[in-house]
């Protein structure tokens, strides 16, 4: 089962043809990932050769290509400015999940197309975030394949490395699906989010939340968690030693007085009965402590 | 980032928002020139990115430019809430009616805006919402619509103007979004929003944040970065495109991804208990797929900072190569010679990390600690630094 992404997924990449859109098309097929397409009005009806013999058709717009493949996956590796606009698209042709790995888009773009593809009913994940992957199975965005493989942990993190050290202290037991919801101010998909849908996938025993300063999502997520999740829940919040009004890295994660600090955070996790490790490997060692007590 | 008061004034300006004419001073010369300028009674404004500076002595009215002078003397160069106040507003008195106040920001839990008006101005937002939520209206604001005529209007009666002043007020604010959107802000808020005697509607201060993602079409907002009050260890990382931010321990700390970087700030500070109190000197993110380059740069600017007694290295290569990190270490080393005397730990795991362990073993630098676990290594580090302390 697995959350938002399978092995029937059929993904295709808006910005294919850009850089970072080869790298990460090719890293993507590698991990068994079905990419049907790719999206670029300057070289529809190309076909990008990848290794392996793989030829991967270029599309004019994201309609066409969802015509031509049975796509229900769009990724986007599009610049800041143009971001927007391939989001948009991409909800205007009906597409289920879109997945915005694009770093530094204005929370102004983010905000309008997040209103836009609420109001049409589409999930975005992202911007700012490495993607989904369900082991085993497909891997949209840019998290490494071969860290672990499949299991029945599903984690949710603002933070893709942050993800990646959690998959790896944990690789032995495994993951259903690992989403990285992205570091912005505003997201498309949630701590929630994932956590409503891990709680419904049969296939997820045990979930890990990785939180950071910034924003009361975490909060909420803690609320969330006491009244409608009954799996076992670790946590981790990064961030306690960052000084207010300091922006660490991530667009989102800076502390406004009061609000957003990581001890308040991990006050209102434990206050829901999630176990909240003091670093991440010793989160990784109470969730080993859950799954191998079960 | 945050904009100063006289910045946010002349924004207002520019979108049409009314404001009293305002001049910046940096000496006291300048500060009696500029009321000279504006004539009659003046109030002289600290200039700093912290609330409170009127209980903090910072803004005083002056009724002759020799006043405005005396006080500019005693504003410039004071300390306020740990900011010290590098220039003053020189700002032309009004008459006060009333107080007011608006706002409107990202709302991020809702992902959307949130306008927030209050009739009851002057003292700090926080402190009203508290202890008078029933006069603070708060109203939503949809991304696609904004705020327009009738978002106005419902703003305006939401926080319950009087009707002789529901047409100036939804003017302003209609203003004060062109403000909002226009410039790509995260927050703008006028407190106070006032009514003069005689009738007008002004915003009396301001507080803009800009969203700096947005920077790539709005090529003047460069000029507003305040560049005199930056770190020298941040300007120069910035420059070199390095996500870096200066703390106050003795452990430098470089890590590849925000996540892991913050993380690593945790477990530094929380291994450095054991070892008299160590504390992590700076955040440093090399990002994503770094080069060799990128790394050496990094390790630069940490060496570079006399606070750092030792250095810990934490990557997991994802997209970024062990093999990347620990030639980057080798090559600043290199180029350091006999200059680099601050001992390095380093952890690496994932992509590449074979590689990248025999790269750092192969060199066997004296300097450089290999150790294989975050935790053990920020143990090392910690105590590699209480030992230089």
């Amino acid at each position: 089962m697995a959350i938002f992404l399978t092995a029937e997924s059929k993904v295709i990449v808006q910005g294919m043809t850009g850089s970072e859109g080869m790298k990460h098309t090719q890293r993507m097929l590698a991990s068994g990932t079905q990419v049907v397409g790719g999206v670029n009005p300057r070289k529809a009806g190309a076909e990008v050769e990848f290794p392996g013999d793989v030829l991967v058709p270029v599309y004019g717009t994201v309609a066409e290509a969802m015509a031509a493949t049975g796509a229900d996956v769009s990724v986007l590796f599009v610049p800041p400015p143009f971001t927007k606009a391939a989001v948009m698209e991409a909800v205007d042709a009906g597409m289920p999940l879109v997945v915005i790995i694009t770093e530094g888009v204005p929370v102004a773009d983010t905000a309008e197309f997040f209103a836009y593809a609420q109001s049409k009913g589409t999930r975005l994940i992202g911007p700012n975030c490495p993607g989904l992957i369900t082991p085993g199975q497909s891997n949209v965005g840019i998290t490494p394949a071969n860290i672990t493989g499949p299991g029945k942990i599903g984690l949710v993190s603002k933070s893709g490395t942050l993800t990646y050290q959690m998959m790896f202290e944990l690789r032995d037991l495994g993951f259903s699906t690992c989403v990285g919801i992205g570091g912005d101010p505003i997201v498309g998909t949630t701590h929630i989010d994932c956590l409503e849908a891990f709680e419904n996938d049969p296939d997820t025993a045990a979930i890990v939340m990785i939180g950071e300063i910034g924003g009361d999502a975490e909060e909420r997520a803690a609320a969330y968690i006491k009244e409608h999740v009954t799996k076992p829940v670790v946590g981790y919040v990064a961030g306690f030693e960052a000084p207010e009004g300091k922006t660490m890295g991530h667009a989102g994660a800076i502390v406004s007085g009061s609000v957003g600090t990581a001890a308040a955070k991990k006050e209102a996790l434990e206050a829901a009965g999630v176990r909240v490790g003091t670093t991440p490997s010793e989160t990784a060692a109470l969730m080993r402590e859950i799954l191998t007590a079960s | 980032m945050d904009l100063y008061e006289y910045q946010a004034r002349d924004m207002f300006e520019k979108h049409g928002v009314p404001v009293l004419p305002g001049i910046v001073a940096e000496t006291p010369a300048e500060a009696r020139a500029a009321a000279e300028q504006l004539g009659g009674v003046v109030v002289v404004k600290a200039q700093v990115k912290v609330g409170g500076r009127g209980k903090a002595g910072g803004v005083k009215v002056a009724k002759t430019p020799e006043e405005a002078g005396a006080y500019a003397e005693a504003i410039l160069g004071m300390d306020i809430k740990g900011h010290t106040v590098h220039r003053v507003m020189i700002a032309a008195g009004a008459a006060i009616a009333e107080e007011f106040y608006f706002s409107v920001l990202l709302d991020r839990a809702e992902r959307r805006y949130l306008a927030m008006c209050s009739v009851e101005g002057g003292m700090e937002i926080e402190q009203l919402a508290v202890e008078r939520p029933d006069a603070l209206a708060r109203v939503a604001v949809d991304p696609l619509v904004g705020i327009d005529q009738a978002k106005a209007y419902e703003i305006v009666d939401e926080a319950r103007f009087p009707a002789d002043l529901r047409d100036a007020v939804a003017d302003v604010i209609q203003k004060l979004w062109a403000v909002y959107k226009n410039e790509d802000a995260t927050l703008v808020e006028v407190n106070p929003l006032v009514r003069t005697e005689d009738g007008s509607i002004i915003a009396l201060d301001g507080k803009v944040t800009l969203d700096a993602n947005a920077d790539f079409r709005h090529e003047d907002h460069a000029a507003l970065e305040d560049k005199a009050a930056a770190d020298p260890l941040e300007a120069k990382a910035k420059h070199m495109n390095l996500n870096y931010v200066k703390l106050d321990g003795s452990v430098g700390i470089i890590g590849n991804g925000a996540g892991l970087v913050m993380s690593t700030l945790d477990v530094v500070a929380y291994a450095g208990r054991e070892f008299g109190g160590q504390k992590p000197a700076n955040f440093l993110d090399i990002g994503g797929g770094a080069s060799a380059e990128v790394m050496a740069n990094g390790l630069d600017v940490i060496l570079h900072d006399p606070q750092v007694k030792s250095v810990f290295v934490n990557v997991f290569g994802g997209i970024t190569s062990c093999v990347a990190v620990a030639d980057g270490i080798v090559g600043a080393l290199e180029a350091l010679g006999d200059k680099a005397t601050k001992p390095l730990v380093v952890r690496l795991d994932g992509n590449a990390v074979e590689d990248g362990r025999a790269i750092l073993a192969h060199a066997n630098h004296p300097l450089v600690t290999i150790v294989e676990t975050m935790d053990g290594a920020a143990a090392k580090a910690a105590e590699l630094a209480a030992a230089a302390a």
